[in-house]
């Protein structure tokens, strides 16, 4: 289906501006920057609707959560949907709100902050494989480009809280900038676990070690590390129950105080997108990735083989989208340090003995995940 | 010292946490408590005091005396009454304000009224749009009085059992 459309637009669209409108000798290379475009715009338009519509998840099931029925009157042309409009009513409300940049800031750094926390965790999206043959860039050190990239993320935490000039945002940068270098850590032996086990950077190959049945999947031998990766995600991305950063009761709203209409929403839309690619990474490394739950079940096997396996990537994607907004609703905040406990007493000692154990299990072949 | 490591391994294992998902996972398909506002609306009690009325008596003849009890008795100073006596010699009030923007809606100038005239409707969905609209007069007062005396004599009745 999307091979068809994309076949049709590079076709029909792509190859008649190439011919039109460049000199032959750079025909070539003009065409596959074009279709580099379409394949961007593709990931990147579905991320941002997925990112629009998660806040609308959140206030719903965190209503549902609290017995309540969240947003349900904006809706189309008159028909309320469930309040599905209210994710583009609030955009409608930031895009037009004044940007204020408060005396003392540096100007420069206050607007770059929030594109430098949007763009890399848009970036991550290109080595981010949908199934066997979608992905946007191939590459052998996927794993290190992610890593790399959500690294980035505290660049423009830490600059907001320096650019706004005021005391708030900068404890909170602080904090944020202390919590995601602690974190950053243990995600990475995490992450180093996967690697050990798949024997790959690439995601793709990743996934593909995971092959056979559910049990083939890292979940298992790796399990300590799967819910280690997760919840340091979540002190990666300043959710709940590690979102000291923003601390309403304490420092207002911590790094983005000063920040108000787009600005403020570029910074919410990349804690989003952060999220929905920490989801999609945990549903990539430990979860199969885009393999069917029943794959290598008899019967099961032929009954869903229709399926397309991206559906089963955005299935488990999904699920671990909800574990956050979950969580959020569950979990009182850390105080701060038991933050600091947890991630250098706890974590970095357990994948660390995890991953004597992964290679363990690696050398002596184990099956079914080894052999 | 089993206690301890029992304890340590729970903590390790986030049982608790897990506990903690458990529930707030049911709650997530109870039914809602919300109320629909506009469509839906909460049940009043016959003593809930909303917007002020002035009440008449069957006849017509408007209830206050000017006492001024209410007037003595609030606690937010909102009331200005002057009195005169009627032409029929009647002692009458001239002016009976009450500044809503300085209401604390206690209920005193009913409780206080010897004649049940100042009451507190159940209304409570009003606004102003000018200044001036909150500032309530006597013809106001009574006009509101009228609009919902039956509601009001019922109220009274039920509520004449417990005093």
């Amino acid at each position: 289906m999307l091979e068809i459309i994309y076949q049709f637009i590079s076709q029909n669209l792509l190859l008649p501006i190439t011919t039109l409108l460049l000199p032959v000798d750079y025909q070539p290379q003009g065409l596959l920057m074009l279709q580099t475009v379409i394949k961007i715009l593709a990931i990147l338009i579905p991320v941002l609707v997925t990112v629009a519509y998660f806040t609308y998840a959140e206030r719903k099931v965190i209503g549902f959560i609290q017995g309540r029925i969240g947003p349900n009157r904006v809706g189309f042309f008159g028909f309320s949907l469930w309040g599905l409009g209210q994710p583009i009513a609030d955009a409608v409300k930031l895009i037009v709100k004044e940007i204020v940049i408060p005396t003392g800031s540096n100007r420069f750094l206050f607007v770059m902050a929030p594109i430098l926390s949007l763009a890399p965790s848009l970036a991550a999206w290109a080595v981010i494989p949908f199934d066997d043959t979608k992905v946007l860039a191939n590459i052998n050190a996927g794993l290190l480009y992610v890593l790399a990239l959500t690294s980035l993320a505290v660049y423009g935490v830490i600059i907001a809280g320096w650019a706004s000039n005021s005391k708030y945002a900068f404890l909170g940068a602080l904090r944020s900038a202390a919590q995601i270098v602690a974190y950053e850590i243990a995600m990475g032996f995490a992450l180093a676990g996967v690697l050990v086990a798949s024997g790959s950077l690439n995601l793709g190959d990743i996934v593909n070690s995971q092959s056979g049945s559910i049990i083939h999947w890292f979940w298992i031998p790796l399990f300590p590390l799967f819910v280690i990766y997760f919840i340091s995600g979540l002190a990666e991305t300043n959710r709940a129950p590690f979102d000291v950063a923003e601390g309403e009761s304490e420092i207002v709203a911590g790094f983005h105080v000063e920040y108000g209409g787009m600005a403020f929403s570029v910074f919410f839309m990349a804690e989003y997108a952060n999220m929905i690619l920490i989801a999609v990474l945990s549903a990539l490394m430990f979860c199969g990735g885009w393999l069917s739950p029943f794959q290598g079940i008899p019967g099961l096997e032929g009954l869903f083989a229709w399926v397309p396996p991206m559906f089963w990537l955005l299935a488990k994607t999904s699920f671990f989208m909800f574990l956050f907004l979950w969580f959020r609703a569950t979990f009182p905040r850390y105080r701060y340090d038991q933050i600091m406990r947890l991630g250098w007493k706890v974590f970095i000692p357990i994948t660390i003995f995890w991953l004597v154990v992964v290679s363990a299990l690696v050398i002596t072949d184990t099956p079914p995940w080894f052999n | 010292m089993a206690d301890k490591i029992k304890k340590y391994i729970n903590s390790l294992f986030l049982w608790e946490l897990l506990k903690g998902l458990r529930l707030t996972g049911r709650y997530m398909f109870k039914r809602k408590i919300t109320v629909q506002y506009p469509e839906e609306k909460t049940p009043q009690s016959h003593r809930f005091r909303g917007l002020h009325a002035l009440r008449r008596y069957p006849n017509g003849e408007e209830r206050c005396i000017a006492c001024k009890l209410c007037e003595a008795v609030c606690p937010a100073v909102a009331i200005t009454i002057e009195s005169e006596p009627r032409d029929d010699g009647s002692r009458r009030t001239t002016r009976y304000d009450i500044d809503l923007t300085k209401c604390i809606f206690c209920g005193f100038c009913e409780e206080s009224c010897p004649v049940d005239s100042i009451v507190e409707t159940r209304i409570f969905e009003y606004h102003g749009e000018k200044r001036g609209d909150l500032l309530m007069t006597k013809p106001r007062l009574l006009e509101i009085g009228d609009m919902v005396e039956k509601q009001l004599a019922e109220d009274r009745a039920k509520d004449a059992l417990y005093r």
